[in-house]
């Protein structure tokens, strides 16, 4: 019998999550000029709009949301091969001096964001970059942190972390999936 | 069936439906880094791409070239004149040069069909065909299939009919291979004199006339009257040509709704095509040489992850 995933947040705690991560990202910049939030495909793109309805309710102001696609940005092609390029970047914000949040579903190895952070120095140059990520599942392999963190978790580094959204999954949660003995 | 490429590009012919729309699926968003303000993402860096072309191309070569640049390889332009082929060297001798100086990659286009071919079976670098005689011109092909799909949403049971020269056409081939495989209508119309013997066999239909193509078809992509057909026999004169299989604003007009046009380039204005056809309103023949860039990105891409049977177990990988 495979072994049981266990749910880490479900979907009423995720919004808790959310609005609090939105209300620190406001507090952390001193209110919301100059702010741009972009989330890293996939599911930091949905995360990302979550984050900026929540200012939105709270603060009456609309933050400019980007998306970014940061397989192109990987460094390891050579040795796994090509993964599908998921979805479009999209940053039709000029950088220059602005702040931006990155969000991302889970923080891990931390190579993501590091591929995300060299391209978003090819679009420009904020004036600062700050991470918040729903889920610290630990594990890093390179120096990032993040700013703001949903939830840090400890797993084993065998098990895998899912954040569902309901836009992509129909249901909003996250779960802990053990890595299954015969795969 | 597998869904990714393997080593080479030769052909579509080869390839199976889920290739052809990786490629195309890929391709996708590749056009948005060519708008970028900065056009260039390190996918390829390090990689060293040698563009072998032993036969005269402008278009092809410098999409080729910013393709590979905009992912951030390296490359080296190699042609025949100027080169040790000039000198009688071999295309494998040339190849196991340039491989001794460890490259990763050959685009290569040759005026001799199979060439790609043959130069892939003996060099461990991959191999992309960028034409080969009459054989096929894949990433021609591609790029049509994509400029299709944008336009129609799907290349399914959608009716395209390739004019002119198909006999001398490895445009015509890579279309015909690639637009049946993605469940599209094909058609071919030009002169029987340019049209192969074998066309029944490759299941398309064959229109005597332009006329009866127009009427068909929802798009048309013309092919290029080589001009040097004419002192080959082929065809009486280019005059004459135009006259009878020329696609003009009068014909296109008669078929009373919008028939896309298509051509890979370079048009003889006035002969194959009229201007005012060329530079219309449903003319994408620009959309194609942008799409070209992209398809050529997304080839490279795929081509280049060196291991791409491990590619899809990556996928389901958690790796962040």
């Amino acid at each position: 019998m495979p072994p049981k995933n266990s749910v880490v947040l479900d979907a009423r705690a995720v919004d808790r999550a959310l609005k609090r991560m939105a209300d620190e990202i406001v507090e952390l910049h001193n209110g919301t000029d100059d702010l741009i939030i972009v989330g890293i495909q996939r599911r930091g793109v949905q995360l990302a709009a979550r984050i900026a309805d929540a200012i939105r309710e709270r603060e009456k102001v609309d933050v400019p949301r980007g998306a970014l696609d940061i397989t192109l940005y990987r460094d390891d092609l050579q040795t796994v091969g090509p993964r599908p390029v998921v979805g479009p970047t999209d940053l039709p914000w000029n950088l220059e001096g602005r702040h931006v949040v990155i969000i991302d579903d889970v923080l891990y190895t931390g190579r993501t964001v590091r591929a995300a952070l060299d391209e978003l120095a090819d679009f420009g140059r904020p004036a600062r970059i700050a991470l918040a990520v729903l889920v610290d599942r630990g594990g890093r392999e390179l120096p990032i942190h993040a700013d703001i963190v949903g939830k840090k978790i400890e797993v084993a580094s065998t098990d895998r972390v899912d954040v569902l959204v309901e836009e992509l999954d129909g249901k909003d949660a996250v779960v802990v999936v053990p890595r299954d003995e015969g795969a | 069936m597998t869904k990714t490429l393997g080593k080479d590009l030769l052909g579509l012919e080869p390839l199976s439906t889920e290739q052809i729309r990786l490629i195309l699926d890929t391709a996708e968003p590749f056009k948005e880094v060519s708008e970028r303000q900065i056009k260039k993402v390190p996918a390829l860096r390090g990689m060293t791409i040698v563009n072998l072309f032993f036969e005269a191309s402008t278009r092809t070569r410098i999409s080729f070239e910013f393709a590979e640049k905009r992912l951030s390889a390296d490359t080296v332009n190699v042609g025949s004149s100027g080169s040790s082929v000039q000198k009688g060297e071999t295309l494998v001798d040339t190849a196991r040069n340039l491989e001794a100086m460890r490259i990763n990659m050959v685009v290569i286009r040759h005026s001799a069909s199979g060439a790609a071919h043959f130069l892939a079976d003996r060099i461990q670098s991959n191999v992309i065909n960028a034409g080969d005689g009459t054989h096929e011109h894949p990433t021609q092909g591609l790029l049509d299939l994509l400029t299709l799909r944008d336009h129609f949403g799907t290349l399914e049971r959608r009716r395209v009919c390739i004019v002119g020269d198909v006999l001398h056409s490895r445009v015509a081939r890579s279309n015909i291979w690639g637009l049946t495989k993605m469940g599209a209508e094909v058609a071919v119309c030009g002169p029987r004199s340019l049209l192969p013997k074998d066309i029944a066999e490759f299941g398309v239909i064959v229109f005597k006339r332009i006329e009866e193509a127009i009427e068909w078809a929802e798009a048309l992509n013309i092919l290029r009257l080589q001009l040097e057909r004419m002192q080959g026999g082929y065809i009486p004169s280019l005059r004459e040509y135009n006259r009878v299989f020329g696609v003009t604003r009068e014909r296109l007009d008669r078929a009373g709704r919008p028939v896309l046009i298509m051509h890979p380039g370079p048009m003889n204005r006035g002969v194959e095509i009229d201007s005012d056809v060329a530079d219309g309103e449903h003319s994408v023949i620009l959309d194609q040489v942008t799409n070209g860039v992209a398809v050529r990105m997304a080839v490279l891409y795929l081509l280049a992850g060196g291991r791409p049977e491990l590619a899809d177990a990556a996928k389901g990988a958690s790796e962040r």
